[in-house]
């Protein structure tokens, strides 16, 4: 009995391991990337995973001409800098925050609408270590609510 | 005692196992030489599981705030009726209708609709209730939403929030095919209002522009569904939004190269023009087509 009771446990703690790290992730794109959009209203598309050092991440997403933008990539501060690079979709880059210092968001808008690739990539670390980082990496898009119409010519 | 030092064993190895998970350190090299994997592998492996990739779909907000700029009024008939809510019963209809309330109500706060939004969002929680995603919406935010009725930022903010809340929560319990059926529910529903304010509006130009913009969204909307298509649900929506798909083809639109051009203090504008031929034959099966798939979807 006591062996089921223990069985049970084991297995019960090992079921929840998985959605730690996720929820971690939830809770940071939350708490932490979604301040940085400010004052740009977060279109509310969830986009989070648990990123390792060298790993990349491609999100493909139609901007919409007219309309003001901000793309923020954030990453846990224990990972190394995330580079980012928006590319059109002949793959020409039209961004890159590498270029930027890392800046983690980036404002624009269109005079067409598009399909972009947002490109993320977590950079290696330069220190000597025998562990490799890994954490959760968020990239969020808000967009600007304004009045004004389009122009209908 | 025995019992006690069971338990002692087991709160043990959940905390080690616990600290291990959420070490962002995650592997150790010296396990890795261990295991044999020579380095050269190792790269290739780390290659191989690279690239994620994400498709994210306009979200009801967005397109709400581009009808509206494109010059819609508001029509609350073109809005599923909430009555219909009892019918939705299977998966499939739960998460779909879950995306065209969203959409619905991301319309009605648009056009400060407050009676309307509180309907929609009470609507949007019961579906979401009913299909066991958890504080999607709280009664709190219900409150806060009835105490905000005329203030749209704050609508969006809720509405944005309660968005995040659904499909964090879907795709942190391995049920993404879920949320993929609800971005296409809202997705469908917006480009539904859409042909339907472009139908009974007469100075329309931008209208079907964004009408017509929406065939890049919907290649992205089909790579999501791809990668869903072994489920039952997602490739019987797959395959009606590919009648969509088929007229979008035969639409004529050339795009120039992108310029950039970037001003001090000010965002990056990316120039370019689009020049879109449609003829009204295909335009009128978009929207018979969409209109059919919609109210099939609603019924």
């Amino acid at each position: 009995m006591k062996n089921i009771f223990r069985t049970i446990a084991l297995f019960s703690v090992l079921a929840i391991l998985p959605l730690a790290g996720n929820a971690q992730c939830k809770t940071f794109a939350k708490k932490t990337c979604k301040m940085e959009l400010l004052p740009y209203v977060h279109d509310g598309i969830y986009n989070a995973t648990i990123l390792s050092e060298g790993e990349t991440v491609e999100l493909f997403k139609t901007f919409y001409s007219g309309q003001e933008y901000r793309l923020t990539v954030c990453g846990d501060e224990k990972l190394p800098p995330i580079e980012f690079q928006v590319l059109d979709s002949d793959k020409n880059v039209l961004y890159d925050n590498k270029t930027k210092k890392f800046a983690k968001s980036w404002d624009f808008k269109l005079e067409s609408s598009q399909m972009l690739v947002i490109s993320i990539q977590v950079q290696t670390s330069d220190e000597l270590s025998d562990v490799i980082a890994e954490g959760c990496v968020s990239v969020l898009v808000g967009f600007l609510n304004v009045e004004d119409s389009f122009d209908q010519n | 005692m025995v019992y006690l030092k069971n338990i002692f064993v087991v709160a043990f190895l959940g905390i080690a196992l616990f600290f291990s998970a959420c070490n962002n350190g995650g592997n150790n090299v010296e396990e890795q030489i261990d295991d044999s994997i020579n380095e050269e592998e190792m790269v290739s492996d780390d290659l191989d599981k690279a690239k994620q990739v994400f498709y994210s779909l306009p979200s009801p907000i967005e397109t709400a705030m581009l009808m509206k700029r494109a010059g819609a009024k508001y029509n609350e008939e073109f809005l599923n009726n909430i009555a219909n809510l009892p019918n939705y019963t299977t998966t499939k209809s739960m998460a779909l209708n879950l995306g065209v309330f969203s959409a619905d109500l991301s319309f009605a706060s648009m056009f400060d609709q407050s009676q309307a939004s509180v309907k929609y969002l009470t609507a949007t929680k019961k579906l979401a209730e009913n299909l066991g995603i958890l504080n999607a919406v709280e009664q709190s935010t219900v409150k806060r939403m009835e105490g905000n009725v005329n203030n749209r930022d704050s609508l969006m903010e809720i509405i944005s929030e309660t968005l995040m809340n659904s499909n964090s929560f879907l795709k942190e319990n391995d049920r993404a095919e879920v949320a993929a059926l609800i971005l296409a529910g809202g997705w469908i529903e917006g480009l539904y209002i859409a042909t339907k304010i472009a139908k009974s509006t007469a100075e329309n130009k931008e209208l079907v522009n964004r009408i017509v913009d929406q065939r890049l969204s919907l290649k992205t909307l089909n790579s999501l569904l791809e990668e869903y298509k072994t489920d039952e649900n997602i490739k019987a929506v797959y395959e009606d939004l590919k009648k969509i798909s088929d007229l979008y083809d035969q639409v004529e639109v050339s795009t120039s190269k992108i310029e950039m051009v970037e001003a001090k203090g000010e965002s990056t504008t990316l120039k370019s023009k689009t020049d879109i031929q449609i003829t009204d034959k295909v335009f009128n099966e978009i929207c018979t087509t969409v209109d059919k798939l919609r109210n099939n979807i609603t019924k």
